[in-house]
């Protein structure tokens, strides 16, 4: 159960700085604890509750909406398999079946070493290239229940780790605003009539240009 | 057939390896929509893409143009918000958009952002697409870097910050009001509207746009030829090309960009350019013409055209661009399901006709599936579909039925549409296909009682 680090904690600040408003930073900040522990842990929500300035309860009640954010640690690879219409045609379910009996284990839960955790999702926008699933939503197109075992032997050993890395890790690249770039934050009560519609309605030819 | 192979607007870098990096952009014409933009007014450029008649690609259908000026005149500051939260069922396209060509869309938040006035944009992208993220956080991170975006543009006046913001699970988000919510920090629950429209009232109750990403897609492309070549494709009602995602049991599934208004269901389905017919030589059963939310069509509607203002009084709607199809192979009750499931696991809860009934639907549906229903099962389901959306619900007009068509949308007792939609499934199966239901209902074995 941990706080956000030291250096998430700089990330963080710098993340509720793109907002006009700290709290429209809570679910980036969901994910940065996430990405921190492979889970969203108690100790975390009180922490970002703290940068916000809002009640950890108000976390606590955003957290729990969201489908992806774990409040119990879950298997070193969400294997997420959809079953919703476009893959149920195409054997969606016998794959989720395959996957379940290869790992022992029915969706919703974890392997006991940890490792793997099954669920059966909805759809994730890959209906012409079902059945599919994510790996800790890395996509695996027209999966065959062969190239389930395949993929699933690649990931004991080791060998998907440039593709697939550790729950927790979304994208890793990351959107850096650089502060000599930037436009500033379009405040409400302070943002004014943006100028170049002022030069616009002054009769300038191209208010861009 | 009427396929008219026209050019592709949207997805001509989507078949590259690089076509993501700023480098192939700008050698394919990549900023030239957006420069073409700077040097007109705001209001010439609204103007054009009112004249284009550019229909929003996400599921309503609403122009762009007109869209856009429903925002209140001298409130500032104002926003744009990207969605990009694709998640109903059988939908592939903004995705694939903002995975292979990230500075298209950059560029289209550009040009909206210009021609409103916004100073500040946000890219929401549904929380489920690592790719996707990483794909349009390096494009804005080239295109500040090369001075695309940030502080006076390319030397101009206009100045505006472009912010990725992901999502984090939930299909609700889509909604625009609940996507507000959601980049406010909240649960990602529906407003009450009106009045709150977003154009009105949006992000921080400010005036806010939110617009899908293909539809800002087009932007650069309708900059740079202009507006009258745009509606010289497809129809006066659906001009343009758009994306559409055919899955299911065809030969070839893909997603294709078509001529809009024009090309018909039968071209996608069966045309070899497209999917090529009906897997392994089975006959079509019924096919879901814009996403799980829609009422099904059967064989006897393929000749529609690709046209809202076709679809949507024949009973349906073209939604997202997502066509399902089924074919005689098909399980009609499972298939109703596996739909109703779903909008019962993503209803927000927000509203009680939903929140019940989405969840009292998939319960019924899995009994009956188990084969413990009951024959009453059939009219309880549309008697708590009737409670979400009063009847008459949206259908089809067939040769075998004695009914008439009726029109979309659905009436509803919740605020937004994902209740209702739960209907579409089951209206459509138990109207087309009722013998099925019949079946099921039957298997469960009498009880014997015996009296001592």
């Amino acid at each position: 159960m941990t706080r956000l680090s030291a250096e998430n904690t700089i990330l963080a600040r710098e993340v509720i700085g793109r907002y006009p408003r700290p709290k429209s930073a809570l679910i980036p900040l969901l994910h940065l604890a996430q990405e921190q522990d492979g889970f969203v842990a108690e100790d975390a929500m009180e922490h970002i509750a703290e940068l916000l300035g809002v009640t950890p309860a108000e976390v606590l009640g955003t957290c729990s909406f969201y489908e992806m954010f774990k409040r119990e640690p879950v298997g070193e690879y969400l294997v997420n398999v959809c079953t919703n219409i476009s893959c149920m045609l195409v054997g969606g379910e016998e794959l989720l079946a395959h996957l379940e009996e290869r790992l022992g284990i029915s969706s919703g839960s974890t392997t006991p070493d940890g490792r793997f955790t099954i669920e059966d999702v909805e759809c994730i926008a890959a209906c012409t290239e079902a059945p599919c699933l994510q790996v800790n939503y890395r996509y695996f197109y027209k999966v065959t229940p062969e190239a389930a075992d395949a993929l699933i032997d690649d990931l004991q050993h080791g060998r998907r780790a440039h593709e697939v890395p550790r729950h927790g890790i979304l994208a890793r690249t990351r959107q850096s605003l650089p502060s000599d770039r930037r436009a500033g934050n379009a405040v409400p009560g302070v943002a004014e009539e943006p100028v170049w519609l002022r030069a616009a309605a002054a009769g300038v030819e191209g208010g861009g240009a | 057939m009427t396929v008219t192979n026209a050019a592709p607007i949207v997805s001509t870098r989507c078949g590259l390896d690089d076509g993501h990096t700023l480098d192939v952009y700008l050698a394919t014409g990549g900023y030239d929509g957006f420069k073409a933009a700077l040097a007109k007014a705001p209001t010439v450029v609204g103007d054009e893409v009112k004249a284009a008649n550019l229909l929003g690609r996400g599921g309503a259908g609403f122009p762009a143009g007109t869209k856009w000026g429903f925002c209140p005149p001298g409130v500032w500051p104002r926003y744009l918000v990207v969605n990009g939260d694709e998640s109903e069922p059988g939908t592939y396209k903004d995705r694939l958009l903002m995975e292979k060509d990230p500075h298209q869309l950059i560029e289209g938040v550009l040009i909206a952002c210009y021609a409103i006035g916004a100073a500040q944009a946000f890219l929401y992208v549904r929380g489920e697409m690592a790719l996707a993220q990483e794909r349009i956080a390096q494009a804005l991170n080239d295109a500040y870097a090369a001075g695309y975006i940030g502080k006076n543009i390319l030397g101009s006046e206009f100045s505006v910050d472009v912010v990725l913001h992901w999502g984090a699970g939930a299909y609700i988000v889509g909604e625009e009001t609940a996507l507000i919510e959601s980049l406010e920090g909240n649960r990602g629950m529906p407003r009450l509207k009106p009045p709150f429209f977003p154009a009105a009232k949006g992000l921080y109750l400010q005036p806010t746009v939110v617009n899908n990403v293909e539809t800002l897609a087009n932007l650069p492309w309708i900059m740079t030829n202009g507006s009258a070549a745009f509606t010289k494709l497809g129809t006066e009602r659906a001009p343009g090309t758009r994306l559409f995602a055919i899955s299911g049991h065809v030969k070839n599934p893909g997603v294709f960009e078509v001529e809009y208004g024009v090309t018909t269901f039968r071209d996608l389905i069966y045309a070899p350019l497209y999917c090529g017919g009906i897997r392994d030589g089975n006959e079509l059963k019924a096919f879901i013409p814009g996403g799980g939310s829609a009422p099904w069509f059967l064989p006897e509607h393929v000749d529609m055209p690709l046209d809202p203002s076709v679809v949507g009084p024949s009973g349906s709607m073209l939604g997202s661009g997502a066509i399902v199809v089924m074919d005689s192979t098909t399980d009609v009750v499972k298939a109703c399901w596996r739909l109703v499931r779903f909008y019962a696991r993503e209803s927000c809860g927000k509203c009680t006709p939903c929140r019940e009934g989405t969840s009292w639907l998939e319960k019924i549906l899995a009994r009956l599936l188990a084969g413990e229903g009951r024959p009453t099962d059939l009219d309880l389901l549309l008697d708590v579909v009737d409670n979400i959306s009063p009847a008459p619900f949206p259908k089809a007009k067939t040769e075998a039925g004695d009914w008439e068509a009726v029109p979309f949308p659905y009436k509803k007792t919740t605020i937004c549409d994902l209740g209702p939609s739960v209907g579409s499934p089951i209206v459509s199966a138990l109207l087309h296909f009722r013998d099925e239901f019949e079946s099921y209902a039957n298997r469960g074995v009498p009880v014997e009682v015996t009296l001592v």
